[in-house]
């Protein structure tokens, strides 16, 4: 890595050290200390991994579709997630959804949701489907089948069972489950280093085909590997605050702005920092300032609209 | 030697190429002519392992490109498609730099950075080094593709149409560098061309194609001459001399105004041998 990467991450990781410690220790006050700073050190995490996550999903999938406009969530992923909550509401009713436990029904969703993009993918590579715009019009259409099937369900159950699936099929920072947080962030960790190891290879990938196997690079097995961490960080960040749009399109859009070349060693870092410095400095913002007087998923989501209205008005969607 | 047998393809219902059979020579320099819809670039993108091979067998230099692994293709022939648009943003010195990737394989040494350097120099390239691809001309970006080609520094370069952007200059320029390749270095390139007279200055031995299969081949004095070229492309042409060497004239035809195109490909119809 060169000299202004370098400085760079360094930066990112001076942003975020201090915004955490912020968030740890600002207006602590003389109560019960430990207890406070556990609670807020399991937000934490979860903020950092939630961010982390969502930037370097969208940067790898970014990356695998070869255009800086679309994320991950025009697959359908935040659409599944939407109607795995409704289906379950729907069979076990409010009270028999509120008993789940809630690690196990973490990892089935991250389950369903990677199984999604392998699923997908994987056939469609597997008929030998090579074409990026293929895949992202199926995956556009079967967002709009779940969310039909999303749709239908809510008609037909009861006005307590909808309220219950319209919270937990909005996106928040505020409520994430501490249970949750060990498996998820094991499983966003493991795909982080992942990505790091194939960053070299991810490099190439992004030159395209037609480059990039004369090259050497074993071109479908790179992408469709690429495809299964952004479908197992999509679905770690999708499970544990629900579904955002257009975060990860603001996070790698800040990514490749500020990072001094294309090099994924430096791309997956800088959105990883981004993405958590984003949201940790946001839910400050929001809880300790602002008194939660607002939204941070709401602006955060606003935020990244005005971005990808930005890129489209720049002509830089490609 | 490139060992073409047996080869056809078909894209959907479409035949493209028709049991091509054909050998090309080491240290020559290659050109593929024909009409549009002849295949040539078909017949490259397989070679360049680019499309899947439904049918035949193709070798390159021995080896089996159905069973041998790409790492290990890539140093055996470099390979620059007619597709050239890259999403990254990246700076001129950076893409050349790819060209060493089947050599270091994410960590580059010294003999590649020099290599990249001196594929920079060979183009031109050395002042455009820090600029963005998308700051420069669409003849700049095709050097710097072509510089990366070189880079690799592969036995065998397959280049598909590389004189597309590049002005007369350049096209002269880059046609002249092959040739220093393939004589001074002995390596071997082979090279989709449309217009002829690159391929009657320049090149050793030229292929030609229609109707997805191989009409003549040969020493580019056999196959460039008036019958060949007249039937190859369904138009007149003369033939004349210039220092040594054909030059094909076809522009000058005035009396074919209002000529229509000529028709599509037809597997039926004859070719020529």
């Amino acid at each position: 890595m060169d000299r202004p990467a370098l400085r760079l991450i360094a930066a990112l990781l001076g942003l975020l050290g201090a915004a955490s410690l912020v968030w740890m220790f600002q207006g602590l006050g003389g109560g019960n200390r430990a207890f406070i700073l556990q609670l807020r050190g399991t937000k934490l995490a979860g903020l950092v991994v939630v961010g982390a996550a969502t930037g370097i999903a969208t940067v790898l999938f970014q990356t695998a579709a070869a255009n800086r406009v679309l994320t991950p969530s025009i697959m359908g992923f935040d659409a599944l997630y939407v109607l795995l909550q409704t289906g379950l509401v729907a069979a076990l009713g409010v009270a028999g959804f509120a008993a789940l436990p809630a690690a196990p029904t973490f990892l089935a969703e991250v389950a369903a949701m990677s199984l999604l993009a392998a699923g997908l993918f994987g056939t469609l590579l597997g008929q030998g489907a090579r074409d990026i715009p293929r895949m992202i019009l199926t995956g556009v259409i079967l967002g709009v089948m779940f969310r039909a099937l999303s749709g239908f369900l809510a008609r037909v159950m009861d006005p307590n069972a909808f309220a219950t699936v319209q919270a937990a099929s909005i996106a928040s920072f505020g409520s994430l489950d501490a249970a949750l947080l060990p498996a998820a962030g094991a499983i966003a960790g493991l795909c982080t280093g992942a990505a790091l190891w194939m960053a070299p290879r991810l490099d190439l990938l992004a030159l395209g085909r037609e480059v990039a196997i004369p090259l050497g690079l074993r071109f479908d097995r790179v992408m469709l590997a690429t495809l299964g961490l952004v479908g197992m960080l999509v679905a770690v960040s999708t499970a544990l605050v629900g579904p955002v749009a257009f975060f990860g399109l603001l996070v790698a859009g800040l990514a490749h702005g500020l990072a001094p070349s294309a090099r994924h060693a430096v791309l997956l870092p800088a959105a990883g920092l981004i993405g958590a410095a984003i949201l940790v400095v946001g839910q400050t913002l929001f809880e300790r300032l602002m008194g939660q007087t607002a939204t941070l998923s709401v602006v955060v989501e606003f935020a990244g609209g005005l971005f990808f209205l930005f890129l489209l008005l720049k002509g830089r969607v490609r | 030697m490139i060992r073409i047998t047996g080869v056809s393809h078909r894209i959907g219902s479409a035949a493209i190429l028709h049991d091509i059979d054909l050998t090309l020579p080491r240290g020559k320099l290659i050109a593929l002519i024909g009409p549009n819809g002849a295949g040539k670039s078909t017949l490259l993108r397989l070679v360049a392992r680019l499309e899947p091979l439904q049918q035949g067998r193709i070798e390159v230099d021995g080896l089996d490109l159905a069973a041998t692994p790409t790492e290990r293709l890539a140093l055996a022939m470099a390979v620059m498609g007619q597709q050239t648009h890259i999403a990254s943003r990246l700076r001129v010195a950076e893409l050349v730099g790819f060209g060493r990737w089947p050599h270091h394989r994410g960590r580059p040494g010294a003999a590649d950075r020099a290599a990249v350097e001196a594929a920079l120099e060979a183009f031109g390239l050395a002042p455009l080094r820090h600029r963005f691809l998308d700051e420069i001309s669409g003849g700049q970006a095709q050097r710097a593709h072509l510089a990366m080609t070189f880079a690799q520094g592969t036995d065998w370069l397959l280049l598909d149409e590389p004189l597309n952007n590049l002005d007369m200059a350049h096209s002269r320029a880059l046609m002249a560098r092959l040739a220093d390749l393939v004589r001074g270095s002995g390596r071997s390139v082979v090279t989709v061309v449309h217009e002829v007279n690159y391929a009657a200055a320049w090149a050793d031995h030229v292929v030609a194609m229609k109707n997805g299969r191989v009409v003549a081949q040969g020493p580019a004095e056999a196959v460039l001459t008036e019958p060949v070229l007249s039937a190859l492309y369904d138009t007149p042409v003369e033939v004349a001399r210039h220092d040594d060497r054909p030059l094909v004239l076809h522009h000058h035809w005035h009396d074919q105004l209002g000529t229509p195109f000529p028709e599509a490909p037809d597997a039926a119809r004859p070719t020529v041998h």
